[in-house]
């Protein structure tokens, strides 16, 4: 009973502490994914500031184009600008043919976006407006389009025009939601060719160094207010704000969560203290002999009290192994959260359970110790 | 070596006050064998209690070795039952989850001798007492008078000057009685002071010097 009070708690600020933690830490790395220094511009404003489903969908009033991005590029503290168009066509090379997410962007993406190449080149830097037939493609295109045989160099047509592959991206596993193995990329002219738009989804801003980060985005929201009529039709987010709002967020929920949890640590300690008192007033006559025998208040305080904190730290070691069970179970339900107790959190579970085991310990331990003798020796209290 | 003048325990119970001792004037010397015997009620435990310095008395004053023991603290007192007094009770009083041997050993471990000066010095007394196959039991694996014996052996681990029986074959059968008897006298014959609480008659007789209570009294003290 008190074992199991004493586990549920440990195992519960553990599993749940590193639920949240996991959680966090995911969404932080997910972040991290989309590249350092990165400012996202999103057509459309948003009213409460925060992210909504409209703006991220790219929901446009106005339209981002080419030309924003050129005039964003001249600010200071702009390192890179890398203009996005994202769209769904149909690939083929010969009689195969699938269908695959195309994202035209310019030999920028690279370095803000932090693509691998497996082999061959990016993009080809220069002029944005120029319509360069080149691709760089995803491992799993080009096995499936060019099986067998080396992708780089070969013909590819996309929708109803023809492109050269010149690099396939290494397995980097999912970048923003996009499978970087199921991925084509193209210059972004011919991607708004290809869908037909002049419209951009997203504008990638790379600033210098990160305290470049707020000037550029307020220098952003200006430029592109002037180019837009004096509308701010634009929401501009920096990774950091983002990352950190997230980070606040999953901090709150984590210590929630240990809270939580510390309050049935707390229901075993008085769980503790019942069964101590059991046992001592069970124990009553050894006390006395233990008395008889010599043994001072001390030591028989410290022996109530050692054996009071044994309990505890064998809940809290059952406890951790129930937690890290509960742990390896779901990260195998969902292996992509890292799962691990901070290590505060054991720290603190331990530390809570020798603690309730010595508080709510001491009070049976010295009761104990204060036993007259002779009435104990005859079982009396 | 044990010197009681004047001696009183009263007990308060309600408005009612019970003499369990009553300005008792007793001295014995180091090597005695003394029996103590009255009806029920008479005393005789409240004064085993007080001699082992379990129970303070509530006048009087109690000098053992020359030393006056009424104001010592309770950690003195712990320590001085510690190294000279040795208790043996009806009941054994082990503790059920020890072993014999941890039974045994359990005084030296709480005055912090050394293990590798416990062991040997456990196993001799076991031995002695012809304990040595029970080392390994525990109580409820041994008869009542290995568990007398086991007690005996605990109570002189730590070699006292004293020994205090409360009615030790009380609770056993007539040859159990007898062989603990016989190894509580070898102990008082190598010199060790010992009182024996007994209603039994022919066990008092054994006794060297007998003393008789009644009523918190001692009505008789015969040699
Ligand atoms: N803790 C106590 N509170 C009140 N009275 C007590 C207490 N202990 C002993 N007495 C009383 O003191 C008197 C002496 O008790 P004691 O136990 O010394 O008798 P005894 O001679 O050992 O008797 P028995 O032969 O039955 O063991 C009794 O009247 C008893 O009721
Ligand atoms: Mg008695």
């Amino acid at each position: 009973m008190l074992l199991l009070a004493m586990s549920i708690g440990v195992a519960a600020v553990i599993a749940l502490t590193s639920l949240g933690e996991g959680a966090r830490r995911y969404v932080a790395d997910e972040f991290q994914a989309l590249g350092t220094r990165m400012i996202i511009v999103i057509p459309g404003r948003s009213e409460t500031g925060g992210v909504s489903p409209g703006m991220l969908s790219g929901e446009t009033p106005r339209d981002l184009t080419l030309s924003d991005a050129l005039a964003v590029q001249r600010l200071p503290g702009v390192a890179r600008v890398a203009p996005l168009v994202v769209g769904s066509a149909p690939a083929s090379v010969g009689a195969l043919e699938r269908e695959a997410p195309v994202m035209g962007s310019s030999s920028e993406l690279m370095p803000v976006h932090g693509f691998v190449l497996a082999r061959g080149d990016f993009l080809p830097p220069g002029d944005l407006s120029r319509d360069t037939a080149v691709a760089v493609i995803g491992n799993n295109i080009a096995r499936e389009l060019f099986p067998g045989r080396e992708a780089i160099g070969g013909n590819l047509r996309i929708g109803d025009r023809r492109f050269r592959v010149v690099g396939v991206l290494a397995d980097q596993g999912r970048m923003i939601g996009m499978d970087s193995q199921e991925l084509i990329i193209v210059p972004v002219s011919a991607a708004q060719a290809l869908f037909n738009t002049e419209s951009l989804f997203r504008l990638l801003i790379q600033a210098h160094t990160r305290d470049d980060m707020t000037r550029v985005r307020d220098a952003t929201i200006e430029a592109i207010k002037l180019r837009h009529q004096g509308e701010e039709d634009v929401t501009v987010i920096t990774q950091d704000a983002l990352l950190s709002t997230f980070d606040r967020i999953f901090t709150a929920l984590t210590l929630t969560l240990a809270g939580i949890a510390s309050i049935s640590l707390a229901v075993a300690g008085v769980l503790i203290m019942n069964v101590m008192l059991v046992s001592v007033s069970q124990r009553t006559s050894e006390v006395g002999l233990l008395k008889a025998i010599g043994a001072t208040r001390g030591q028989i305080t410290a022996l109530f009290l050692t054996e009071a904190i044994l309990l505890s730290v064998a809940g809290a070691i059952a406890g951790m192994a129930v937690g890290f069970g509960v742990d390896w179970v779901v990260g195998n339900i969902y292996p992509s959260l890292p799962l691990n107790p901070p290590v505060w959190a054991i720290v603190m579970a331990l530390v809570v359970a020798i603690l309730s085991g010595v508080v709510f310990g001491l009070m049976p331990a010295r009761r104990a110790s204060r036993l007259d003798p002779v009435a104990a020796l005859a079982g009396r209290r | 070596m044990i010197d009681l003048q004047n001696i009183c325990r009263h007990f308060q119970m309600g408005d009612q006050e019970v003499r369990a001792l009553d300005q008792i004037d007793v001295h014995i010397e180091s090597g005695e064998y003394v029996s103590i015997m009255g009806p029920s009620g008479s005393g005789k435990s409240t004064l085993l209690n007080v001699l082992g310095l379990l129970d303070r008395p509530t006048a009087g004053t109690y000098l053992l070795d020359g030393r006056e023991t009424t104001s010592l603290d309770d950690e003195e007192l712990a320590h001085t039952r510690a190294r000279k007094i040795g208790f043996i009770f009806q009941s054994f009083h082990l503790i059920p989850r020890l072993t014999a041997f941890e039974n045994v050993e359990l005084p030296l471990v709480l005055a912090g001798v050394a293990p590798e000066v416990r062991r040997p010095r456990v196993q001799e007394l076991l031995a002695s007492l012809s304990l040595e196959s029970r080392a390994k039991h525990r109580p409820n694996e041994l008869s009542g008078g290995q568990r007398q014996r086991v007690a005996i052996a605990r109570a002189m681990v730590m070699q006292p000057a004293v020994l205090l029986a409360d009615e030790p074959t009380g609770n056993l059968d007539h040859i159990s009685g007898a062989e603990v008897l016989a190894a509580i006298e070898g102990l008082n014959a190598r010199g060790i002071t010992l009182l024996v609480v007994t209603h039994d008659a022919e066990v008092a007789q054994r006794a060297r010097r007998h003393i008789r209570m009644r009523d918190g009294k001692v009505v008789e003290d015969a040699t």
